[in-house]
């Protein structure tokens, strides 16, 4: 986006743990530099001062030194713990998504990335997140794996095939950021790119009032379980319930046939609707067919939603979550002006992806624009 | 034999014939049961697969010169980018050092007439042969994009590439590395000779035995893992593909078991030699001897624990990271013990600047950047915003290209008088040295910075305002590949017009030097008895170089 006239040499730090990266990072520096220092000196210094006298003179014979190897053990030792502990610190944080965060689903394919808001909203390779709110993202993947990676954001999660992987952050400062997929996915990954747009409060309701689309996850995954799937008729409860009960279920512990425990979960519900007969719940019969190759991930990922909202679990509202935001009009959200139809013109039935000129086949080695989204259309 | 016989006649006179004049036939050649004509064809063999990857890195940087991928389409790039790592790893890296100098050197460092299992050396080259035919015919064929790593489901369900061909070569070229390893070490234990104590061992042999270590226990894991791969790419059996039943994850953890340990099977070589050259051409013996012995065992054996830190975004458990974090920050330490060594190694030494201790002292600035960011790496918090972006590169090209590159760079010029009886040009070698120096760090320092700001690896476009330093980064590697070409030339012209070379162009003790340059075929006329510590250079071992210098030229002391 921005021409920039000079070499950058720091990325920018936009997310709430942002700084603690980067502490770690002028850490290491400073620990690279304190033990480069005096060694790359001492062998300055000895090779001057060491240099050959005679043609082949012999140097002085010195076995070693027990006091210097344990110094030189020790210190490194130690060094290297306050390393590890502090990485591992910053790791907990990055990996510990707050409880109330608001929730986004992320879907990442060849090569493009799909995400929905809770409220409805869909868009491809960019992503909106207001300023100041936790977001934490569940991801997965409808082929290989992919990694979605916000440098200014100094995190990344790998998207992997059959699972939900999940990141998390608290966005510090608007702007338009890159998102890359930094995981090697095949053709076009060096293309499998967006933006990320941050955005005060306010400017983040007013655009997400002018993009709702369609039906949120929770009335897609309704539609799915009472319509179209026809997973009520056996969990929906009363006298025919045949399957097992999902009412109020959620972060509980389900007792499996066979005598071991499941938690009830985002991954559980995705692998009983695709391996039914994997995980058997106490009590309930072998009977469910598999749903594999009749869902996709979005849908499996709103038939998720569904079921966690009949334990009264929600991926938390999207707007009003912060006071409203700070000053208006700072936020460069008209730098995107593609958004609205952007966002509009997409649905995740496969059978439109064609229309995209990014699915998989569609004239692969067209060349890369590599100045953002709205040329993509 | 006869013809060892027609050489043992003559004890004490310069052989009638070394082990290049012994035979000029191809059969001769190719027939061989001698370590060193075996490592000759080894040296001829990765160079050319050196040759090949260089050429993949070169038109890399060339792409990468501008943000658009306009030299290259994208697929050919990820191409192009995945050969350059698979020529590297497996078909350079990997054999360079332990077969090509290790072949030549360790018998002879230990006294022996040979290898303890000769035939199977012979059969390691043609197994060698073999898996590079099936890569490069894969190449040819079209190539393979996996990238170096086969990260699956796309190795095994989306990929239209070579993939088992290429896969195919790297599985058979693993036995290679195995049979290697296994002679060095029934080699080592067997083959000493009298006197050659463990503890009189030099490093460089201390170095080959923990790499053999490594070899033949983690080589079969990527043996059984490409098996597997092909398993469910040819039969569609479900082990790594989550539709048809599989773990991807599976085939990350199964694939660094052995490849983490492969990044030590590349580096400790390269450490072996840089102990011979700091201390040989600082004419002192090696600070801390045994540190740097079991050194490098605990590094063999603590790099098997520690796979786990390539996944610390896969969505592996927080706590098995930290494990795994944990033991990485313990791998440093020996590589730390190691870099202190040498250095201390230089006080009181007499040193002199050939162009072996160049590329040594090389080294050790090169693999402290590389080890220091391997900390940045290992690092939990860190290394979720480094991972798959350029500072891994750089990290790895600091260790592989740095360290191992270097070390064998600096190793062939060391051994070169030994290996071809010639002396090639000082004034072109120190020329080279440095060319290599300048331009490896031109080529990779940026690419840290380019790391933390976020240029993802594999990328044949990126942002524009990556550019600069990328241009960087290609003139860079302009130096540096003048700097390696340059060797190609000087070294192929000592063959020609160099002068002899002598037994002991250095000065040396060690008792590859007490032979002949070239060595006779079984290495020495006599059978050494060893009577001093590894580098001593002291006078009452026989070493005063200048009186001793006749006598060591014909034969070592009884």
């Amino acid at each position: 986006m921005q021409q920039t006239s000079y070499v950058p040499i720091f990325p920018d730090q936009a997310s709430g743990f942002a700084w603690q990266v980067d502490l770690l990072y002028f850490y290491l520096i400073l620990i690279s530099v304190a033990f480069t220092i005096p060694i790359v000196l001492a062998i300055f210094f000895f090779a001057i001062k060491y240099r050959e006298k005679e043609k082949f003179g012999v140097g002085a014979e010195i076995h070693g030194s027990m006091a210097l190897e344990a110094t030189w053990s020790f210190i490194p030792f130690v060094v290297s713990m306050t390393i590890f502990l502090g990485g591992a610190v910053v790791y907990y944080n990055q990996f510990t998504p707050p409880k109330d965060a608001m929730e986004i689903y992320v879907v990442g394919k060849q090569w493009m990335w799909k995400a929905q808001h809770q409220t409805g909203q869909r868009e491809i390779n960019e992503l909106h997140v207001p300023v100041g709110r936790d977001v934490k993202l569940t991801m997965t993947t409808e082929d290989v794996i992919h990694d979605f990676f916000v440098p200014a954001f100094r995190t990344k999660a790998d998207i992997v095939p059959g699972r939900y992987t999940y990141l998390w952050f608290n966005a510090t400062k608007p702007g338009k950021y890159h998102l890359f997929c930094a995981e090697y996915c095949g053709l076009n990954h060096s293309g499998m790119g967006g933006w990320v747009y941050v955005m005060e409060q306010r400017d983040f309701d007013n655009w997400l009032s002018g993009n709702v689309s369609g039906q949120t996850p929770v009335e897609e995954g309704r539609d799915l379980f009472q319509n179209k799937l026809g997973c009520a008729s056996c969990h929906a409860g009363g006298p025919a319930q045949r399957g097992a009960k999902l009412e109020n279920m959620f972060g509980k512990d389900v007792k499996l046939v066979g005598g071991q425990t499941a938690k009830f979960d985002d991954e559980y519900i995705r692998n009983s609707i695709l391996n039914p007969t994997s995980q058997i719940v106490e009590g309930y019969q072998p009977i469910m067919p598999t749903f594999k190759g009749q869902v996709n991930e979005q849908q499996l990922l709103s038939l998720v939603a569904y079921i966690k909202s009949l334990s009264g679990v929600t991926g938390s509202t999207t707007s009003g979550g912060t006071t409203g935001g700070g000053p208006t009009g700072t936020a460069n959200t008209s730098s995107n002006p593609s958004v609205g139809t952007n966002a509009n013109s997409l649905t995740p039935r496969r059978a439109d992806r064609g229309q995209q000129g990014v699915a998989p086949g569609s004239n692969p080695n067209a060349p890369r624009s590599t100045s953002g989204p709205a040329n993509r259309q | 034999m006869q013809n060892v016989d027609a050489i043992n006649v003559e004890k004490y006179g310069r052989p009638e014939m070394n082990y290049l004049s012994n035979g000029h036939t191809v059969k001769s050649w190719l027939l061989t049961k001698d370590h060193k004509r075996i490592a000759i064809m080894y040296l001829i063999s990765v160079s050319v697969f050196f040759l090949i990857g260089g050429t993949y890195a070169s038109v890399i940087r060339l792409e990468l010169l501008t943000p658009a991928s306009d030299l290259l389409n994208t697929g050919t790039y990820n191409k192009v980018f995945t050969q350059h790592g698979i020529m590297m790893v497996f078909f350079f890296l990997i054999p360079a050092i332990p077969a090509v100098l290790g072949n030549f050197l360790l018998p002879i460092m230990i006294g022996a007439k040979d290898l303890a299992l000769p035939r199977v050396n012979l059969l390691s080259l043609y197994i060698y042969w073999l898996g590079g035919a099936f890569a490069l015919w894969g190449l040819m064929q079209g190539g393979v994009d996996t990238g170096w790593t086969f990260y699956t489901p796309y190795s095994t369900t989306f990929s239209n590439t070579y993939v088992m061909a290429v896969g195919l070569g790297i599985f058979i070229n693993g036995f290679s590395s195995i049979l290697t390893g296994l002679n060095f070490i029934v080699t080592t234990h067997t083959m000493r000779a009298p006197g050659m104590t463990w503890f009189r061992l030099p490093l460089f042999v201390w170095a080959m035995y923990a790499t053999s270590l490594v070899m033949i226990l983690g080589t079969p894991v990527i043996a059984i893992t490409v098996l597997l791969l092909a398993l469910e790419r040819l039969a569609h059996v479900g082990i790594f593909d989550p539709t048809i039943g599989g773990d991807p994850i599976l085939f990350q953890h199964m694939f660094w078991f052995y490849s983490h340990p492969a990044v030590y099977i590349m580096i400790l070589p390269g450490m072996g030699v840089v102990s011979e050259l700091i201390s040989n051409f600082s004419r002192k013996k090696i600070f801390g001897y045994e540190f740097i012995a079991f050194s490098s065992i605990a590094i063999a054996v603590f790099g098997f624990l520690v796979w786990g830190h390539h996944l610390f975004v896969s969505g592996q458990s927080v706590y098995a990271g930290m494990v795994f974090s944990f033991l990485t920050m313990v791998v440093a330490v020996p590589s730390a013990i190691k870099v202190f060594n040498w250095t201390a190694t230089l006080y009181k030494g007499q040193i002199s600047y050939d162009t072996p201790m160049l590329y040594g002292l090389g080294f050790i600035g090169l693999f402290l950047i590389g080890g220091l960011t391997g900390l940045f790496l290992g690092s939990m918090g860190l290394v979720v915003h480094l991972t798959d972006t350029y500072f891994v590169i750089a990290h790895f090209h600091y260790v592989m290209v740095g360290g191992q590159v270097v070390a064998y760079l600096g190793g062939i010029h060391y051994w070169w008088p030994k290996m071809t009886g010639k002396m090639y040009s000082e004034f072109w070698g120190k020329i080279s040295a440095m060319l290599v120096f300048v331009g490896f760090n031109l080529t990779f320092f940026p690419q840290f910075i380019l790391g933390y700001l976020g240029m993802p690896r594999r990328y044949a476009s990126y942002p524009e305002e990556f550019q600069v330093l990328n241009i960087f980064s290609t003139a860079g590697a302009s130096v540096l590949a003048i700097g390696l070409v340059m060797p190609v030339i000087y070294l192929t012209k000592s063959l020609i017009s160099g002068k002899d070379a002598g037994a002991n162009p250095w000065m040396l003790p060690g008792l590859e030097w007490r032979t002949s340059s070239p060595p006779p075929t079984e290495n020495f006329l006599i059978k050494p008895v060893v009577t001093w510590e590894a580098y001593d250079f002291s006078e009452e071992n026989g070493l005063d170089i200048e009186d001793h210098l006749t006598r060591r030229e014909v034969a070592p002391t009884i």
